[in-house]
């Protein structure tokens, strides 16, 4: 009866870990879902990889218990695990073949040989290295080498698959490419994944759930989407994507004093008024098209520098008080606006956009 | 209801991670290298620094052993000696080296190869060997006695010259890897800043290889003031330090006295061992990762000067050993110049005759095979298991310890230790096992450092992986780390062979009647003034050495020619 509402298939409860006097992992927990795939996000040293570990029973964590399809796993060897890994480095054995590689845990499950080689020939096509099953490992591409990781990862058919940091080493057309094909096959075999990546791209268009991690704690976790437009902390806001940081007060539950001017926010802040805070936009949802009247948080700012991205344009805007703001126009709205260095222009900050966290 | 009542949340309590049955495996494999390290390395130490501070009847007795030995002045006198030998030795030494190493790495003069395989020629011989070529050259009845201006080769001067053939191989070596470590960059920026050549020598290379040149300056010095073979071989009535504990163990049972000397042989090489390893820890942030390797360009003259000296060198440590070659087929030298093979029917000499030999081929093979599967296994759970962070620590000190304990101190804490009545071990002592032990202790820390070295390019997640496969980690350590590390492995065995047949200092102790090695044979054939049979058994166990050389080579070529589709460079 697996539904969404089912018992969470990996449950990961008050985790703790130290290395020595240092916490890698500070009270972390956690619901996976069957199927889900789950990407660990954050910087080096933030603890994602720890996390991973403790999972897969590399590294047990100090203290805390973590649940895997019902069965307490907290202080199991990962031989008695069900999961599955590919590393950063692949980790292929390098004196055997691409098709014995993949079997290496077939042949000591004894199943039969036929058996066996069939599900070689199965994973391989699976991953689209079929003619490939005779090389070794040093005569494939970093792509391919991947790959073969990833059938060797899934040959015992894991509850569980764990991918530490799989894209780093490939450069980015690869990766691009490789990301697609790891979530095709993830969707196709709906086998509950662990990504962990420092890689904000990969994380956004691959996970169902983000988690984003910092100095061994989950700071939020949430859909791309949730993670992108509604960060619940300033971290969070700074490490996804680009963010405007502006200085600023409480003014009220809904206004923000920014450098003599007002600003409306659309959600109510639980701050009292004349609180330091920051309040935090994307440039590209700062306005400049169809301004009618009577916008909330208009502001004129003049164009202090322009830089040509392709499609786009990143403007450093200034206001009357000097705050400067990052914006991002579309091609478009600078030809037909005019928008040069030196201009004035108006702009509207969104207050439905605009995120506010203490300073 | 108070907090203190509350039940600690199952949650929060310190996890013990459970072994399994992998974990368990490794683990006890790990506590057995350790107990193993411990008996045949650290408790025998230990055994001999107890021996040193006990009377004749073992009571402790303090310093009072040292206090008689600097009080007697002929043994006091050892140490003065040995110092000197020792210093003018390494100066030598490390000149000639340097100078080689140079003309091997920075020229481009021809047969660099060549002259880099001439220079480990030594290697191949017991330090004995080089001892008695210079009897057969410089000796009472020497072809070139009068080139010594009338001084005796039997002292200080035969010393030094031995010596310094005995350990001119080590030097080269390490200068040698020293100064293959140079960034073409630093060299380029010099010439465009137009530093001349001097400037550029005093600036760069010296600088850039002075890590190198201080450690090699270190072993060198250890490696003369231990050693056994020359000394005793052509040191006459000049005593140093090596011959006296041989004499007061061997010459006069005197064990307490003969541990003091092995203490005061212990200080020079625990010194130096504790600055090799500070001085390359420095080393390793020399050279980063983008540095351009260096390419010595021709030059006419400098590569000239490098070709004759190396000719010269090369010269004098071929013609050494065809020296000692010549003199061990010729009938009766100065007066009897025919050519015969009679030196080498060892039966008419001696009661083992052959028999030593054969008991050297059978020692090196179980060293090399025995050595090198505790040797590769020890360092692999070392380095690829989990758990007992400390144990593990603890073993790779121990696997350390050898490379600065002369032999001759570990021969002697051996005695010590095994022949103790009260040892459970004691049945060990005088067998060929025991002198297998010793060996593979004596040359541990080279082949462990060797093993660590090939395993640590390893992926460090194989285990990972194949725990994640239910397959046991001693499944992947036939199946990848062995077949993946054959290379160093197939280098350990040989290191092992070559000096279980060349070392005499720990084994001097520790032989029979049973067990005498060949090493040992030409040592007591030289004793008994035999020196014709003791340089034609020299000659073969340095045949025995070059062959098992070859072998090595010719292995390893068939080994990349097999692996050459999964091997890359």
């Amino acid at each position: 009866m697996p539904s969404p509402m089912a018992a969470p298939y990996l449950r990961i409860e008050h985790v703790g870990k130290l290395f020595g006097g240092f916490r890698a992992l500070n009270d972390v927990s956690l619901n996976i879902n069957e199927g889900e795939l789950v990407c660990f996000l954050g910087p080096s040293g933030c603890g994602k990889t720890t996390l991973l570990r403790a999972i897969a029973g590399l590294d047990v964590q100090t203290t805390g218990a973590i649940h895997q399809a019902g069965r307490d796993i907290s202080a199991l060897p990962p031989s008695e695990r069900d999961f599955g890994i590919v590393f950063q480095s692949y980790a292929l054995f390098p004196n055997i073949t691409v098709a014995r590689n993949v079997g290496y845990g077939l042949a000591s499950t004894g199943a039969d040989r036929a058996k066996a080689s069939a599900r070689v020939a199965e994973l391989l096509a699976l991953v689209g290295l079929t003619d490939q099953s005779d090389k070794y490992p040093a005569q494939l591409s970093g792509g391919q080498q991947q790959r073969v990781a990833l059938a060797r990862a899934l040959a015992l058919s894991p509850g569980l698959l764990l991918l530490d940091e799989p894209l780093s080493a490939l450069d980015a057309r690869v990766r691009a490419h490789l990301r697609h094909e790891i979530l095709a096959l993830q969707r196709k075999l709906k086998v509950t994944t662990i990504l962990v990546t420092h890689d904000q791209e990969e994380a956004l268009t691959m996970a169902d759930r983000i988690v984003v991690m910092n100095h061994g704690v989950i700071e939020q976790v949430g859909t791309p989407e949730d993670i992108y437009r509604r960060p619940a902390t300033a971290f969070v806001a700074d490490f996804v994507g680009r963010m405007n940081f502006l200085p600023a007060e409480m003014a009220g539950p809904k206004r923000l004093a920014l450098a003599g001017v007002f600003l409306d926010c659309a959600e109510a802040i639980d701050l009292p008024a004349g609180s330091p805070v920051n309040a935090c936009l994307r440039p590209e949802d700062v306005m400049v098209r169809d301004l009618g009247l009577g916008h909330a948080n208009a502001l004129d700012v003049g164009v202090a520098a322009m830089e040509f991205l392709g499609s786009f344009y990143r403007a450093r805007l200034t206001t009357a008080a000097a705050v400067e703001i990052t914006a991002d126009f579309s091609a478009n709205a600078v030809r037909d606006l005019g928008i040069e260095v030196g201009a004035t222009i108006k702009v509207v900050l969104p207050p439905d956009r605009l995120r506010v966290y203490p300073r | 209801m108070t907090l203190a009542a509350l039940p600690v949340p199952a949650a929060s309590r310190p996890v013990r991670a459970r072994l399994g049955r992998d974990g368990m495996i490794s683990l006890s494999m790990l506590a057995l290298v350790a107990a193993y390290l411990a008996l045949t390395v650290v408790i025998p130490l230990y055994a001999l620094l107890r021996k040193s501070v006990q009377d004749k009847d073992g009571a402790f007795i303090g310093i009072a052993n040292f206090e008689r030995y600097f009080a007697d002045p002929a043994l006091a006198e050892s140490i003065g000696n040995t110092f000197t030998v020792s210093i003018i030795g390494t100066v030598i030494t490390i000149a000639l080296a340097f100078i080689y190493a140079y003309a091997l790495q920075r020229s481009c003069m021809p047969g660099r190869g060549l002259f880099k395989a001439i220079a480990l020629v030594p290697l191949l011989a017991p330090s004995l060997l080089p001892a008695l070529s210079l009897i057969y050259l410089f000796g009472n009845q020497g072809m070139l006695k009068s080139w010594l201006f009338g001084y005796s080769i039997y002292g200080p001067i035969g010393i030094i010259m031995g010596e310094v053939f005995y350990a001119f191989p080590h030097a080269v070596l390490i200068i040698f890897t020293s100064l293959a470590m140079a960034d073409q960059r630093l060299y380029e920026a010099a010439t465009a800043l137009r530093a001349g050549p001097a400037r550029m020598f005093f600036t760069v290379t010296l600088p850039g290889c002075r890590y190198g040149v201080v450690s090699a300056c270190f072993v060198v010095f250890t490696l003369i003031f231990t050693d056994f073979g020359v000394p005793k071989v052509v040191g006459g009535q000049y005593d140093v330090l090596a011959t006296d504990v041989y004499k007061q163990v061997i010459g006069q049972f005197n064990f307490q006295m003969g541990a003091v000397v092995g203490m005061l042989l212990l200080i020079p090489a625990v010194l130096s061992f504790a600055v090799d390893r500070l001085v390359q820890r420095r080393q390793v942030a020399l050279l980063s990762a983008r540095a351009v390797p260096f390419e010595a360009k021709p030059h006419a003259l400098r590569d000239a000067v490098c070709l004759a000296f190396c000719v010269a060198v090369s010269a004098i440590l071929l013609g050494m050993l065809a020296v000692a070659g010549m003199g061990s087929v010729i009938r009766y030298w100065p007066y009897d110049m025919g050519l015969t093979l009679a030196n080498y029917d060892f039966n008419n000499i001696d009661t083992n005759g052959w028999g030593a030999y054969w008991n050297s081929i059978v020692m090196a093979c179980a060293t090399a095979v025995i050595g090198t599967a505790i040797v590769f296994a020890g360092a692999y759970l070392v380095e690829k298991t989990r758990g007992l962070g400390r144990m593990r620590a603890a073993i790779h000190f121990a696997a350390m310890v050898p490379l600065a304990v002369p032999g001759l101190v570990l021969g002697l804490s051996y005695i010590f230790f095994f022949n103790a009545r009260a040892n459970p071990l004691n049945f060990l002592y005088l067998t060929m096992a025991i002198l297998v032990i010793n060996t593979i202790a004596h040359f541990y820390t080279v082949c462990h450092l060797t093993a660590l070295t090939a395993l640590k390019q390893l992926d460090a997640e194989f285990e990972a992986v194949s725990a994640s496969l239910k397959v046991p980690f001693y499944k992947t350590f036939w199946r990848v780390s062995v077949p993946v590390c054959l290379p160093a492995i197939i280098d350990i065995a040989i290191y092992y062979f070559v000096n279980a047949m060349t070392t005499v200092s720990a084994v001097v102790f520790l032989y029979s009647s049973d067990t005498k090695l060949a090493s040992i044979s030409v040592l007591n054939m030289d004793d008994s003034g035999n020196t014709a049979n003791a340089a034609a058994m020299g000659m073969t166990i340095v045949a025995t050495s070059a062959a098992v050389r070859l072998l090595q080579a010719l292995l390893l070529r068939g080994l990349n020619a097999r692996t050459q589709a999964w091997r890359r460079r």
